[in-house]
């Protein structure tokens, strides 16, 4: 079992220094994620997703319960390093202003591989693998589009060969069109590693396209797991809600 | 080297880093570039006009004001400035760690922070100067003191800011150290705010420095100092008020030249908005596009 994920709860504090008030927003997730599989975690905005893909990337430890990868705590960062990465949401802040492209790429891979010329070459080779080419190296990231800048992330995401990827909401910020291109993308690309995904979404059809199993969240609780071929027969109430509510085209 | 490279491109930036440069030199090596004894009184020459010898005249006691100016510059800009980098250095450090690792270390350092910023900054230094004694090096430890809480704090909240950037985020997560990612990822970001408080707080250190001075708390009365040459002017200004010029001119040149440094450092140190700067092309066309992306930044 690659992540297991094993009774986690998550509260904020509420108010000020000597509130005592808290508010629950994960309450005692479990789950599984199995090597090169594809998990879907579907929830509205606020129903605490994000705050689970946090944990997943040990940024925050949970108040109770365990993250485990491969039978490992995520909290010890040499646990993480080169074995789980990560796309986020806002293209706009999700590389340093200062960094070329060329430099945000070489950052995981630095501290993951120690020879310099390999990791060169390596820049290259990822460019070509998410659709850019080599020539975008010296640019910054103001200098690109939102769905260039997202692929430079996901560049840099598989440049360490992870073993598992969290993408929390890594394509609710762009246009449909450009949707469509990276999904396929990440698809392609879990063919070739054969990388396990977290895939945190509000968006059902893309949760549909990518993934093998999803999770269905609410209000800080698993509503219900379910398999993407089974998705038709969900049980509880608000799944059916949401399946309802889809926009189909 | 690219620093120099940069600076060189911006004509502000260049004149005000060379005029820093320059005053440094001369406040270093002050008793080889003043052409006379600071000090050395000649009443016979009481409020002498420019000339040839003494070239910017004498003041009340027949002093040559031109190396007074000179001499004033090591109490006035030298010292002032290793107070202010060391204040901004225990600043920076402590609104690093507040901001960066929040929780229990941010609320401890904020409530010391809260402490020294409840007394008014002037009683603390003149309570710190009553306990240490008289003197320029106490007037500087007591300014270390006071200012340090002031810079946590700016410098912790701007660290806030970006430490909750996605590519702070996406480092922690790829197992990057803490201390690479505020060397990597803050320290750059950060420094242009650095650099503009720093620069705004020079301009008022140097002048309480010799408003401390005419309370004779500071500098002792024969040395030179600029705020205090301004004073001893300030009695004769309606007789002759061209001796207030020299050391006026002195202070608004150098402050200005630090507010000018920090301003154009924020721009060529942000790639964002230093390719703007340059055009690639000579065309009008590019011209106009470049101003709108100043205008847009």
């Amino acid at each position: 079992m690659l992540l297991t994920v094993d009774g986690v709860e998550k509260s904020y504090k509420k108010g000020g220094m000597f509130s005592t008030k808290s508010q629950l927003v994960l309450k005692s997730i479990s789950f599984e994620c199995k090597d090169g599989e594809c998990l879907g975690i579907i929830g509205e905005s606020g129903s605490g997703k994000s705050t689970l893909g946090r944990l997943i990337l040990g940024i925050e430890k949970p108040d109770q319960g365990k993250v485990l990868f491969d039978g490992k705590s995520v909290e010890d960062r040499n646990i993480r390093a080169g074995s789980i990465s990560a796309v986020f949401q806002d293209y706009k802040s999700s590389i340093n202003p200062f960094f070329t492209v060329e430099d945000a790429i070489m950052e995981p891979l630095t501290n993951s591989f120690k020879d310099d010329k390999e990791n060169q070459f390596r820049v290259d080779t990822l460019l070509n693998q998410v659709g850019l080419t080599p020539a975008f190296k010296n640019k910054y990231p103001h200098e690109l589009s939102g769905g260039e800048v997202q692929r430079v992330c996901i560049a840099r995401a598989i440049s360490i060969e992870p073993s598992c990827i969290v993408l929390d909401e890594a394509i609710s910020s762009l246009d449909v069109s450009v949707q469509m291109q990276i999904l396929t993308l990440l698809k392609k690309l879990k063919g070739i590693y054969n990388m396990s995904y977290i895939f945190i979404t509000h968006d059902l059809q893309a949760a549909a396209y990518l993934c093998d199993r999803v999770i269905i969240f609410k209000e800080g609780q698993i509503e219900e797991t379910v398999s993407i071929e089974q998705l038709k027969d969900v049980q509880s109430d608000y799944a059916k809600k949401l399946l309802q509510s889809l926009i189909t085209f | 080297m690219k620093f120099l490279k940069s600076i060189s491109q911006d004509k502000i930036a260049a004149i005000s880093f060379i005029v820093i440069v320059l005053t440094m030199i001369i406040g270093t090596f002050a008793p080889l570039f003043s052409p006379h004894d600071p000090n050395g009184v000649n009443m016979g020459l009481r409020y002498a006009p420019p000339s040839l010898e003494f070239l910017l005249g004498n003041d009340h006691l027949g002093r040559c004001i031109l190396s007074r100016i000179i001499f004033g510059i090591r109490p006035s800009i030298l010292w002032v400035l290793g107070a202010l980098v060391i204040s901004v250095l225990i600043g920076a450090v402590l609104g690093f760690l507040a901001g960066y690792f929040r929780g229990k270390v941010d609320a401890i350092i904020m409530r010391i922070c809260d402490i020294m910023l409840s007394f008014p900054g002037y009683v603390m230094t003149l309570a710190i100067i009553g306990i240490l004694g008289i003197g320029l090096g106490n007037i500087l430890i007591a300014f270390i003191i006071v200012k340090w809480a002031w810079f946590a704090r700016v410098i912790r909240t701007s660290v806030m800011q970006y430490s909750e950037l996605e590519y702070v985020k996406f480092a922690k997560s790829v197992g990057i150290s803490n201390l690479t990612i505020i060397r990597k990822h803050l320290i750059p970001v950060t420094f242009a705010d650095i650099a503009v408080i720093s620069s705004s707080s020079i301009g008022s250190m140097i002048l309480q420095i010799s408003g401390f001075s005419f309370l004779g708390l500071g500098i002792q009365a024969p040395n030179a100092e600029w705020g205090m040459m301004l004073n001893e002017a300030r009695g004769v200004m309606f007789t002759s008020p061209e001796l207030m010029l020299a050391p006026g001119l002195a202070i608004i040149l150098v402050v200005s030249a630090f507010n000018f440094l920090a301003d154009s450092l924020q721009i060529i140190l942000n790639p964002k908005l230093s390719r703007t700067i340059k055009p690639k092309k000579n065309s009008p066309f590019s011209k106009i596009k470049n101003q709108e992306k100043e205008v847009a930044g």
